[in-house]
Order: C-alpha cells, then structure tokens, then sequence
C-alpha cells in the first residue's frame, strides 16, 4: 500500500489560561491510500483534533503532517486553503449545509474554487448526487430533506472535487440507526468502488465496525484493531 | 450558481430583515436625491446674468408705489424694466393653483426675451387688455387653446364689480427658450388688474429689469436702493438667482431642514445596518468556518461579505433615489409651472451612487474583518 498520510512526532497542545494542556505527544502514524479508518476514544482524547490536523484546518504544536510530500503544517494559509479544496472533503456530524441554497448549489460550493464551466460543474454535482442517490432531491433545501438526506448532500458535497481523502466527524451521530447503516454503507462504497481514503471519528462502535481499520485513541496513543 | 448569488442567498436569507434595512437606507438616499436636487437649484439656479429684481425690503408680499417704476427706469444703466404683481390666481377651484402675474404686457416680454409665441398672438395680447398669456405648461395642463375664455379667480383680490371672476380670453400661448422661473405662469394685463380688483391696484408687487453689461447689476442695485433709502418702502435689487431662492424659501427653510434630517437619517442608519451586519455575520459563523474549511480563502470570505454590505447599500440607495424623483416630481406640480423644475443632475445621482458604495464598505468592512479573521477551529466550537 502507498502512505498517503505519516504523521511525525506529532504533538498538539492548547493552553487554557494559564494551564497547558497535551492533547498528543510524539504521535507517528501512517494512513494508506485507499484505508477506512475508524478512531474512537472518551471525549476530549482528541479525535477531532487529530482530525483537524489531518485536514489542514489547525496545526500541531510541533512534529510534521506529511501528506504526498507535501507538509501540510508548513503551508501558509491560503495555500492550505488551495491544498484543502484540492485534496480533503470533509463531512460533518451535523451536515453544516447552508440553508439559503437548494442541495444542488450546496454541493457546487467546493467547484466555484475551479475554473470549471458551469456545464461542467453541473454535470459533477449531478454525478456526485447520484452515487449518494439524492439526485431526485437536487433543487430542495436542507430545510426540506431529512437528517440522512442531508448528510448524503454533504458527502456529495464532499466527494465532488474528487479528493482523495474523506474526514469524517462523526458523520453518523445525529442519525438514527437504519439512516445511519445507509450512510456508512455509502462511505464504505465511496471506499471500495473509488477508493477513496476515509478517516472517520466516531463513538458508535456500529459505525467504527464499516472501517477496515479501527484505532482507538487512548492518552495519545493509539490501540489498532484490523476489520475485515 | 456563482459567487454574486451566494451573496444574493445570504442577503434575502431573512426576508423581514433585509426589507427593514433596504428600507432604511432607501430613506437615506430619498432625502439625500431630494436635497441634493434642492441644493443644486438653490446653488444654481436658471438665470439671465443681467436681470436684476427689486422687492420691497421688509419681504416680498410688501407692495412698491406704482410712482417707482418710473423713477427705476431713469437709473443709469438699466437697458429694460418691466413690473408684475401676484395675482394669486385659481381656475375653477382654489385647488388649481395657477401662477398668475399681472404684467406690462410690452415691457415683461422685453425683460424676457426667452418667452416665444406667434407674433399675431404677441400683438393681440399686447393690444386687447382682456387677453391672457398662458405659459405652454399651463395651457396643456388645463387644455386651453387661444381663442378660449377663461374664467381666472384670485385667493388674494376680489372684482370692485362683484363679479367673481375675471374672463379672460386666451390669446396668446407662450413658450420659453430656456429654464426660466416663470415660463409656466398666466399674464394678464396689470392696468387690467388696476381698474377691476377691489384693492391693490396702486401699487406693484416687484420690477425686473435687464442691465446694459452683467458688470452694472452691483452698481445699477446700489443705485436703486439708495434711491429709496428711508422711505416707506425701502428696496432691495438683487439677482433672478438671489430673487428665485426668496420666492422658494417662501415654502420654508427646506434645505436646511432636510441637511439636518438627512444628516440624522444618515448616521443613524449607518449604525442600524453595520449592527445588523455585524450580527448577521455573527450569527453564520459555522458557516463562514464551512466556506473557510471547502477551501474559499479568508479573502474570498472577506469579499463575500463586503459583496452583501455593498449589494445592501446600492440596492437601497437605488430604490432611494427613485423615489426622491417621485418626491421632486410631486413636488414640482406643488410649486406650479411658474419655476423649471428641480431634477436630480448627473452629477447628484453620480455622487449618490458613489455614496452608496462608501456607506456599504464602511458598514460591512467590520464583519468583513471579523469574518476574516475567524479561524475554522473557532468558527465550530462557536457555532
């Protein structure tokens, strides 16, 4: 397998007041292209974080995120920008649509950063709607589709600049069981059909059971379980 | 979909908001266009540079003694003089205002040379002390023709006979070259006006006179008011401009009125919409963060803001200005075809525009700001 992801001597730490606290202390790890990563772990053992990091939308404290080469934590800001629109999609616990646009323009959102035509970027929002099969619910808002509905906007949203990373947090926790199984049933065809990599936190062990590799985040270290 | 509408979408996102705001900064360019309009007339207003007028001192509703008129004509300098009374006139209704001079037929059309008619229509009027000369404005507002009598009241004089108007035939129908105070009014004789009104018809309501160089009209004014220094009825000769402005402050101090409300209106607004807008961008800071992490740079989301403010403010404004010429044209018809009328210039709907833009980035560079420097990481844990 191709690392897609090492992570190096990575520490985070926040200072809240005048208390310092470590989230990570020398965290190396490897993400594969192609893996389906599952992290779990007690609230604030920081899997968001980790997550965050991965996707370029904080840094570490200190050590290197090395994604294909390229080390994300140097970036500047707008490069980080570029890279991120370019390489990660991110879904999120509570879909984070905006509610003035209908599920289509919702999904274009990323392919106004391209130089695409709208044609072009019309045929790519379609594709992508229809691989999370919400193609038929294209011109309604979020506040007209249901909770799985709206995380299926999301990960069109996610997957329509064709990145080769999906982050996940806790893409399933606002979702009742029976939705839920549909959604990571998607993420796993995301997965095996298009081989994109997922990092996905959750605290549902059903949820982290649809990864082929499970990681459990534990005083910042991790604990991995293989899944078949 | 493009950028403009995500900024469209963001704007009309709650409907009874961004209505409120439109609406306020509407009014601010209402007063703005009406005042602006207002200010150019007062700052410039249509004039020949060698007419002069003479009123009495104590305001214009004071009377002069006919016995001046002559006395004027022997100043050195003068190359024209004519005088006019306020007539007060109405036609049918008093609420058909029609401004109404009565004139020295000859002389008025010598200190006016711009006003135009027929020459067959020129001569009766000037020969037949029962004809009246209708402004074009008039005539067409009231479909007169020449050859029509006209039954003309006044709110100010009544007939010496009883009768309740004067009949007038239409003889002449005038038009005016230029944007001339007065082009819009109805002449009638004034020794017409003598003999018939119950009172009034000893004395004048003011001259105008033309001067032999534009260089003169100091000395020419000097000269008359000396004249009559001291007297019953002192003068006072000015311009047409400084003459035009007297007769509109007759309607009240507006412009410094609407200075002051438009001023207030202003700032006030300016603080109402850069509130709102500093909340409304509060209130999407997830989703600023969500735009932040898809990859939109902070400038982007800097623009995108600073995009609404500014589509806010020239929406607004826009719909402002249109109503302000509503507003003048209603105020044109109160103030009678008897002055041109006031109209937004270019250069007022120019500076206006320019305005709107300056006002939306000064209300939006604050959230603009803050939207710029948000950070993902905080804009989730706020949100």
């Amino acid at each position: 397998m191709t690392a897609l992801y090492t992570l190096t001597d990575l520490s985070k730490r926040y200072t809240r007041g005048k208390e310092s606290i470590t989230i990570f202390e020398q965290l190396d790890m490897t993400i594969d292209q192609g893996d389906f990563i599952s992290i779990m772990g007690p609230s604030g053992s920081g899997k968001t974080t980790l997550l965050n990091l991965l996707g370029g939308i904080d840094r570490p404290s200190s050590g290197a995120v090395d994604c294909e080469g390229t080390r994300v934590d140097k970036l500047s800001e707008g490069k980080l920008a570029k890279w991120r629109s370019q390489h990660v999609g991110f879904i999120f616990q509570f879909y984070n649509l905006m509610p003035t646009l209908s599920a289509a323009q919702n999904v274009e959102l990323p392919l106004l950063l391209t130089n695409l035509s709208g044609k072009e970027r019309k045929r790519r929002v379609e594709t992508a709607l229809d691989i999370v099969g919400i193609l038929d619910r294209k011109g309604h808002r979020p506040a007209q589709l249901s909770g799985g509905q709206q995380q299926r906007v999301g990960i069109a949203r996610a997957i329509v600049a064709d990145p080769k990373v999906l982050l996940c947090d806790e893409p399933t926790g606002d979702l009742d069981r029976n939705t839920a199984d549909e959604v990571l049933e998607t993420l796993q065809l995301l997965n095996r059909e298009l081989n994109k990599t997922i990092v996905m936190v959750t605290h549902d062990p059903a949820a982290a059971g649809y990864a082929s590799k499970e990681l459990h985040l534990d005083k910042g270290r991790f604990v991995a379980k293989e899944n078949t | 979909m493009n950028r403009l509408t995500l900024v469209r979408k963001n704007l009309f996102r709650k409907k009874t908001r961004s209505t409120l705001l439109l609406l306020s900064i509407a009014i601010a360019f209402l007063l703005y266009g009406a005042l602006g309009a207002f200010n150019q007339f007062w700052e410039d207003p249509p004039q020949t540079p060698t007419r002069l007028v003479t009123l009495n001192k104590i305001n214009f509703t004071q009377p002069l003694p006919y016995a001046y008129y002559n006395r004027i004509q022997s100043v050195d300098g003068i190359a024209a003089a004519s005088h006019a009374n306020w007539f007060g006139g109405y036609f049918r209704e008093p609420t058909n205002v029609v401004t109404t001079f009565a004139v020295e037929p000859e002389g008025w059309f010598t200190v006016y040379p711009e006003f135009d008619m027929p020459a067959d229509q020129r001569a009766r009027f000037i020969s037949d002390r029962t004809c009246m000369a209708a402004g074009a404005p008039i005539a067409e507002q009231y479909g007169w023709s020449v050859g029509d009598r006209i039954p003309l009241q006044s709110n100010i004089f009544t007939r010496a006979d009883g009768a309740e108007a004067w009949q007038l035939e239409v003889c002449a129908i005038y038009t005016s070259t230029a944007d001339t105070a007065g082009a819009g009014a109805v002449l009638l004789h004034y020794e017409l006006f003598r003999e018939t009104a119950s009172f009034g018809g000893n004395s004048l309501g003011w001259f105008v006179l033309l001067t032999e160089d534009a260089a003169l009209n100091e000395s020419v004014s000097r000269s008359i008011d000396d004249m009559f220094a001291n007297s019953s009825a002192e003068t006072e000769t000015s311009t047409e401009a400084a003459f035009n402005q007297a007769f509109l402050e007759q309607f009240g101090d507006i412009a410094t009125i609407l200075s002051l409300v438009i001023g207030a209106a202003f700032v006030s607004i300016l603080i109402i919409v850069g509130t709102t807008m500093v909340l409304s961008i509060a209130e999407r800071t997830k989703e600023i963060g969500v735009l932040k992490t898809l990859g939109f740079r902070n400038n982007a989301v800097f623009g995108l803001v600073l995009a609404e403010s500014i589509f806010l403010s020239l929406l607004g404004g826009l719909i402002g200005l249109g109503l302000a010429a509503g507003l003048l044209a209603g105020a044109e018809a109160g103030l009678g075809d008897a002055f041109p009328p006031i109209v937004m210039t270019v250069e007022i709907v120019g500076s206006a525009v320019a305005l709107m833009l300056l006002f939306g980035l000064i209300t939006g560079v604050i959230p603009a700001a803050s939207a710029l420097r948000l950070k993902i990481i905080d804009a989730f844990s706020k949100g």
